[in-house]
């Protein structure tokens, strides 16, 4: 298991030199040095040699990949590439390009986005099997297929329109929950619960729909019959061995999103005023603050290759007859 | 949920963005759209951060609150010197010598004793005077992350050195001042300076990062006289010089502050003087978390400062004078929130949770609710608003928005008669009245030239009109007849906007950095004012770093962009067309290289008298040459509005200064009776929905109990 | 002639897709394993209703992809000169719609604008109310004639909607009628009774209410904005049907660009395993484990740095917003293509163990060759499966990036362009719900539509395929 675990995470190393270069490449070429120094001296009264110091002073200056200039090893290592790419591999996500320190920031906006994303995903999940199993309780009755419908309509409805239509709702007539906004520690809780409401809504659709088809798998399978051959009452069959079986799938498709929650959700948490990483990176993305996006893309990836690992961790804690080799 | 909803409701208003432990207590909410970039004075220069720093950093002169035009006040100096001038030879002249025998000015700036800095943990000292925190290693830092991780603070009196100081560290190569190629030209000895400190720095830094003890490098134009005296040699005569010493760039900074931040591994936990004003104004910053908010607190040092007793006639009515002589400041606390999003801004505005707006956050779509035209063309507030107590305050900006053509363009530069035609041509087709009605609702005026109204220069009614564009009938200046811009368009070699050669049709560029919802709206409708003269538009559409370059190279042929003053002079809005000062080659802020010797003479004439009917003649002439040329459309002059609640006082819109938080005061009382009158939680929507699922289930559970029964028999 | 064709990069993907399309009909038609499983999507009401609303959409969006440029009158010197901006057929139909711009707001169906402006009168004072439009309703002489007006239109549209819907109808019954030798009379109680394999009940009852809606909206649109204007004063109604290419072109050119890679990478992966695998694996593992939004705005920024250093080589804003759409489309694709490309390997993996395979393997059949005719043919449900329920999401996702500031461009009518927009109109006191209600309504009325279907498809195509 060990080995297994160590093995894996050997092999995102590549993996996660390919994304840095990627995003290296892509971003370099939007986003010059000149352009970076010209957005961050501001808009009035910027002058040639105060962009070229700027780049002196945050190692622009050098060239890309390959310095040809320089001896030995430096030829790689005093380059921009180098500079700020390759101190990711030890987390050190360096500075922001107004000076923050990024890996400040992250560790302390994580916490935002946790609060909104957790509750979220549990609140969701626990909705979510409810009603699929009410809906495959009552499988081919006109019941089951209306609720199937009205998943279907709740699928259509863009993300975009349930927050604004919550906002408006909620917080605008009904004075219910502040607009938008945070506080740490507990007085999160009235900013959290209109963001968590609506991602709820908003993922009951495609959840639910999910959900019904792992549980009327299980319910065609054979012990299903047998047991309730045996005069099992149809609600017993459902809780005992259907529900513990379906769970298997479940819980493995949120094992894998489990990492992802840190970076939090793009659209909710610039909608609602919270200082997670969602907002971070959309604001990075804004600003092309070059080394914010940088730290995200590759804190993003390690999380999903966190999550790959957990998930094949999660299938032999859930079925011992899958052994990892 | 109901039992979250049931616990954070323990107090009146559910939707209470504040902790209760806030409630009734004398603090000012605002808010802030972007984290401020820079709060060092020697860099900050938009008004977000002026926002902030203008509360702490004290400049030695401020503009006086109320009093219209803008004028200058001593601020911690005793008063605004007069400077003396000098010939080449070192002799003084007389105050009325001609600029052109100036070869130096001498500010020499008196400050009050006694004034005395924040409480700050760089002044800390222990029982043996020994500072405490001036010798930090790393190991001592280790669980410091902000500024109030040092327990101990200790304070000093402002001296005319640490206004030295912070002129010195204008040069700093490492600070990157904006305004340091600007006043290298007048501060004598200040190039040289910068080169100097390059040099000690050296390539690669010193063991001290990159601190320097600015204390041991003179700089030759800048003294200290005695302890509360310092002295400014400026080149010629530059009479808006004393406009720059009333901003945060002239602030005082003590050098001890420096050698604070500069210490090893403070600037990897932001602990600098970008994230950490320090000063001595009437507030400072205690909590900068710029993910969340940020806080001012009142200073405990802050000296003897008083309400003025003066102002214009109006501010009586205003009920702007009823203070007049209390001591400064009256609110213990600011509270700026990250608001990103404007509705949920302006809702919170709405429902009381912010004072006031700032002139910027009321947008277009939000002004029906807020303002109406009256019958006679003015704005007022609507019933709703004034019903609420809500009042409103309006004030032309002192900046202009224009659209430039660029004058090294074949198309559309140039300075033929054909030329200049096919400008004035579009110049009446863009119909700036409209885009104030439809875009800003009205909060504009459209321009006439680049000079904004409240600037010497400015001219309204009739005679003040651009005769290229407007006609005066029956008093009232009129934009002329689309059949005008159809004639000139046509003696410009395009009649009906075609080639008469080859009949292809005059197509033109837009160079626009805008994106949001909003440009879109915006480009069809500068796409349709062309149309009317039937020029088809292309609009380019980039990023602002893109947009910036092209205008950098001179790429760009028509293009939209504004500038705010510095300082209430017109050379700060002429010098946007001086030759000179171009954008291709020179680095200036003449975006469109517009390049008239005429214009240039008459400027260089005009840029250093005192404001006389004479320098009003001047730029007359100016202004003449520029219309004619047609350089810009002129586009228009924003109306900048705030709307306040009933319950906060003595605020009056002020274009040329930040410092204002001093003068606002509150009646917390009323505040937190209007909030819980306004924030009624309703339930019983929450209520029907909790029925309905209910009454939705009946179906369920029957179904359920059918089936239970089937399979039992 | 008065115009010339213009072919957009998109204009011409979506022609070859259609191509492709109608070429796949034809070879399913002839092909017994592919038409069992099409028959049963046929006879589920539910997805024939679903269809009916998806060709609308189509018919719509295929109008709005046939592009050209009209030539301007009056060229001297022979030469033929044409107008910088491009129309499309469905501008050309939407004309009147197109052109009868307001100044600015005004609500759906209404006379008069929707703020007050000062106004002068007759007798000189000016005085401040709410102008009429110059085109909403400027038929009428008497505002209060607008309620006998409206439901005049509504009367003429239904009239024409039932006229079009009976010989419609008609058209249908008698062709069942000759198909099962019976009298019109029991075909017409069959079709009433649903008992055809076809369920031309539900077929014509949904072309009947759209054919309702669709007319009455004709007949209004004559005299009226039926769904209002915007902030320029352009008509919603014009905007939501400009939309409708762009969702498409989004749902359905980002499967296209990604299909080829998918295919070929995942079933090479499978087929070979080794170092081909080990190497596909590492790109999508790679490419999948980059944010996809950070991916995306990379590349729709990038792409904007291209724009405006090759200024030159585009002379139309709509050349411009069409290369972004295009880009897009291939960014979205290779953001998503990695999810199909690892189900294929795993199909891939299953099929090589095959009996025939093995077989063909040691006839000694070429490996191109085996997973031409073998593999690739018995993947192609799950190909298709997958492509059918991407389509909504993607159009989904449309409006999020655009929101994000990295979706289509902004001169570019798009659903996403007008919720982004809508936001704000949301603050204003009324409040300016059109905009948003109409975005919102055709984009549920396709994703729902397109979800709707695909269900039906992938239970039709692989009943346990069903995760």
């Amino acid at each position: 298991m060990i080995a297994y675990i160590v093995r894996r995470a050997l092999y995102a190393i590549p993996i996660l030199i390919g994304v840095n270069l990627l995003t290296f490449a892509l971003f370099f070429f939007v986003n010059t040095p000149d352009d970076m120094a010209r957005l961050h001296l501001g808009v009035k009264r910027v002058t040639p040699e105060a962009i070229a110091s700027w780049k002196a002073d945050h190692d622009y200056d050098k060239p890309l990949l390959w310095n040809s200039q320089a001896a030995g090893l430096d030829k790689v290592s005093d380059t921009i590439f180098f500079r700020h790419s390759l101190k990711l591999f030890v987390f050190d996500f360096g500075r922001a390009d107004d000076g923050r320190d990024i890996s400040y920031d992250v560790s302390n906006r994580m916490w935002a986005s946790l609060a909104i994303a957790l509750p979220t995903l549990l609140v969701g999940v626990l909705i979510n099997i409810t009603v699929a199993m009410m809906l495959a309780f009552l499988r081919g009755s006109y019941l089951d297929t209306w609720g199937m419908v009205i998943c279907v309509m709740m699928m259509s409805v863009s993300l975009l329109f349930y927050i604004i239509a919550g906002q408006y709702l909620f917080s605008k007539l009904l004075h219910l929950v502040p607009i938008s906004g945070y506080a740490p520690g507990f007085a999160a809780a009235k900013f959290v619960i209109l963001p968590v409401v609506i991602g709820t809504i908003g993922g009951i659709g495609a959840g639910t729909r999910l959900y019904r088809t792992f549980f009327l798998e299980e319910m065609g399978k054979d012990y299903v019959r047998t047991a309730r051959a045996k005069g099992l009452s149809e609600v017993r069959v459902l809780f005992r061995h259907v529900l513990k079986n379906a769970m298997i799938p479940i819980l493995t498709g949120v094992v894998v999103v489990i990492p992802l929650l840190f970076i939090g959700s793009l659209v909710m948490e610039s909608f609602f005023g919270i200082p997670g990483l969602g907002s971070y990176t959309i604001d990075a993305i804004q600003h092309q603050d070059f080394g914010i996006v940088r730290a995200m893309v590759f804190l993003g990836s390690v999380l999903y290759i966190v999550g790959l690992i957990l998930t094949d961790i999660s299938y032999t804690v859930v079925d011992p007859r899958i052994r990892l080799q | 949920m109901f039992f979250l909803l049931a616990s954070s409701a323990a107090s009146a208003s559910w939707n209470d963005p504040y902790p209760s432990s806030d409630r009734g207590k004398n603090i000012l909410y605002a808010s802030f759209r972007e984290r401020p970039k820079h709060f060092d004075p020697a860099r900050a220069y938009s008004f977000n951060e002026y926002n902030i720093i203008a509360q702490i950093y004290e400049p030695p002169f401020q503009y006086h609150y109320l009093k219209r035009p803008y004028s200058l006040v001593p601020l911690t100096a005793t008063q605004v010197p007069q400077p003396h001038y000098y010939d080449g030879n070192g002799r003084q002249l007389p105050a009325n010598a001609p600029t052109a025998d100036v070869a130096y000015s001498v500010y020499e700036i008196h400050i009050r004793p006694g004034i005395k800095y924040q409480p700050h943990p760089c002044f800390a000292r222990d029982q043996d005077g020994h500072y405490l925190y001036q010798d930090l290693n790393r190991e001592q830092l280790r669980d410091r992350h902000t500024i109030a991780d040092f327990p101990h603070t200790g304070t000093r009196e402002l001296v005319a050195a640490d206004y030295v100081y912070q002129i010195k560290r204008l040069a700093h190569p490492k600070l990157h001042s904006p305004i340091l190629s600007l006043m290298s030209d007048y501060i004598v000895g200040l190039r040289d300076y910068a080169q100097v400190l390059r040099d000690a720095l050296g390539k690669g830094g010193n063991e001290h990062g990159d601190y320097l003890d600015l204390t041991r490098y003179p700089l030759a134009g800048v003294e200290e006289v005695d302890r509360y005296t310092y002295r400014i040699k400026i080149r010629g005569k530059y009479p808006q010089f004393r406009f720059w010493m009333a901003m945060t760039f002239f602030a005082p900074l003590p050098p001890e502050a420096d050698r604070f931040f500069s210490q090893p591994g403070m600037a990897e936990k932001n602990l600098t003087l970008q994230w950490y004003p320090i000063g001595t104004g009437p507030y400072m910053l205690t909590v900068n978390n710029p993910n969340l908010r940020m806080v001012l607190e009142r200073n405990p040092n802050f000296h003897d400062e008083r309400y003025p007793r003066g102002g214009e006639p109006s501010d009586e009515v205003a009920a702007l004078l009823r203070d007049a002589g209390a001591r400064l400041p009256f609110i213990d606390r600011v509270i700026y929130s990250l608001e990103k999003e404007n509705i949920p801004r302006w809702n919170k505005f709405l429902q009381g949770y912010y004072d006031k707006s700032d002139p910027s956050d009321i947008l277009a779509e939000s002004f029906d609710q807020a303002i109406q035209l009256t019958s006679g063309g003015d704005t007022e507030l609507t019933d709703s608003m004034r019903a609420r107590g809500i009042r409103l305050l309006t004030s032309v900006g002192t900046a202009t928005y224009y659209t430039g053509f660029n004058m090294l363009d074949p198309v559309v530069g140039g300075y033929s008669e054909k030329k200049r035609k096919l400008r004035q041509a579009i110049s009446i087709a863009v119909d700036e009245e409209e885009r104030i009605s439809i875009f800003l609702n009205g909060r504009g005026i459209p321009a006439q030239g680049p000079i904004p109204p409240g600037i010497f220069g400015y001219e309204g009614g009739c005679a003040g009109r651009n005769p290229y564009v407007y006609d005066c009938i029956d008093g009232k200046v009129k934009r002329k007849p689309i059949e005008e811009a159809r004639r000139l368009l046509a003696q410009a070699g395009y009649p009906d906007g075609r080639d008469p050669k080859t009949g292809s049709p005059l197509l033109l560029y837009f160079d626009s950095p805008q994106a949001g919802p909003e440009a879109k709206a915006v480009l069809d409708w500068t796409i349709k004012q062309y149309k009317k003269l039937n020029i088809q538009l292309v609009p380019r559409v980039t990023d602002y770093n893109r947009f910036q370059e092209k205008m950098h190279k001179g790429n760009a042929q028509i293009y939209r962009w504004g500038w705010g003053a510095d300082y209430p002079d017109p050379e700060n809005f002429l010098f946007l067309l001086y030759g000179p000062n171009k954008k291709v080659g020179a680095e200036g802020e003449n975006a469109s290289n517009y390049e008239s010797s005429g214009f240039d003479q008459l400027f260089e004439r005009m840029k250093n008298m005192d404001d006389t009917p004479e320098r009003l003649v001047l730029i007359q002439r100016m202004l003449e040459i520029a219309r004619a040329d047609a350089p810009w459309v002129w586009g228009l002059h924003p109306k900048e509005f705030t709307i306040e609640h009933g319950w906060l006082h003595n605020n009056k819109p002020h274009n040329m200064t930040h410092n204002t938080v001093k003068y606002l005061r509150l009646d917390t009382e009323l505040r937190a009776r209007k909030r819980q009158q306004w924030n009624p939680p309703l339930l019983w929507p929450l209520g029907v929905t909790f029925a309905l699922l209910a009454v939705g289930a009946v179906p369920a559970v029957v179904t359920y109990v059918r089936r239970e029964r089937q399979v039992r028999r | 002639m008065p115009f010339k064709l213009i072919f957009l990069w998109t204009d011409i993907l979506i022609f070859l897709l259609l191509a492709s399309v109608v070429l796949f009909a034809l070879y399913a038609r002839r092909h017994e394993h592919l038409r069992v499983p099409w028959r049963q999507v046929r006879r589920r009401p539910l997805a024939m209703s679903a269809l009916v609303v998806l060709s609308l959409y189509v018919t719509v969006g295929l109008l709005d992809s046939i592009h050209l440029q009209r030539r301007l009158e009056g060229a001297t010197a022979g030469q033929a000169h044409y107008a910088t901006n491009i129309e499309s057929l469905l501008d050309v139909v939407c004309s009147p719609l197109r052109e009868r711009i307001e100044k600015s707001y005004s609500a759906p169906l209404a006379m008069y604008a929707f703020s007050r402006e000062v106004v002068p009168r007759a007798d000189g004072r000016m005085s401040f109310e709410y102008p009429r439009l110059r085109f909403g309703g400027a038929q009428l002489r008497d505002p209060s004639e607008r309620g006998t007006d409206i439901a005049r239109r509504i009367g003429f549209g239904l009239l024409l909607a039932i006229v079009t819907f009976v010989l419609l109808a008609s058209g249908v019954v008698l062709s069942i009628a000759r198909r099962h030798n019976d009298s019109v009379a029991r075909a017409v109680a069959r079709l009433a009774r649903g008992d055809i394999e076809t369920p031309w009940r539900a077929i014509l009852a949904t072309t009947g209410i759209l054919l309702s809606l669709g007319c009455v909206a004709l007949s209004l649109a004559g005299g009226y904005h039926i769904l209002g204007t915007d902030q320029v004063g352009q008509d919603v109604f014009y905007n939501s049907l400009k939309s409708v290419r762009t969702g498409l072109v989004i749902g359905t050119l980002t499967t296209l660009v990604m299909l080829p890679f998918a295919l070929a990478f995942g079933v090479m992966a499978g087929y070979f395993r080794g170092w081909v695998d080990d190497v596909i694996q590492y790109l999508y593992t790679t490419l999948s484990s980059i944010p996809a939004v950070l991916l995306i705005a990379a590349a729709i920024l990038s792409l904007q740095v291209y724009i405006a250093t090759h200024e030159e080589s585009f002379a139309t804003i709509a050349e411009r917003a069409d290369l972004r759409l295009l880009f897009l489309c291939l960014i979205l694709g290779v953001t998503s293509w990695t999810s199909l490309c690892r189900l294929l390997r795993g199909e891939t993996l299953k099929l090589r163990q095959m009996d025939y395979v093995q077989a063909a393997t040691a006839l000694g059949v070429g490996h191109i060759q085996i997973m031409g005719r073998h593999i690739a043919p018995n993947v192609m449900h799950i190909v298709l499966i997958t492509v059918v329920l991407d389509f909504s999401s993607l159009v989904l996702a449309e409006a999020v990036l655009s929101y994000v500031g990295v979706g289509v461009d902004p001169s570019m009518n798009s659903w996403g362009n007008m919720i982004n927009g809508a936001r704000l109109e949301m603050a204003r006191e009324p409040i300016v719900w059109w905009s948003l209600t109409a975005a919102f309504t055709f984009m549920f009325g396709l994703v729902l539509a397109a979800n709707l279907f695909a269900d039906a498809v992938r239970d039709a195509f692989d009943p346990r395929l069903r995760t």
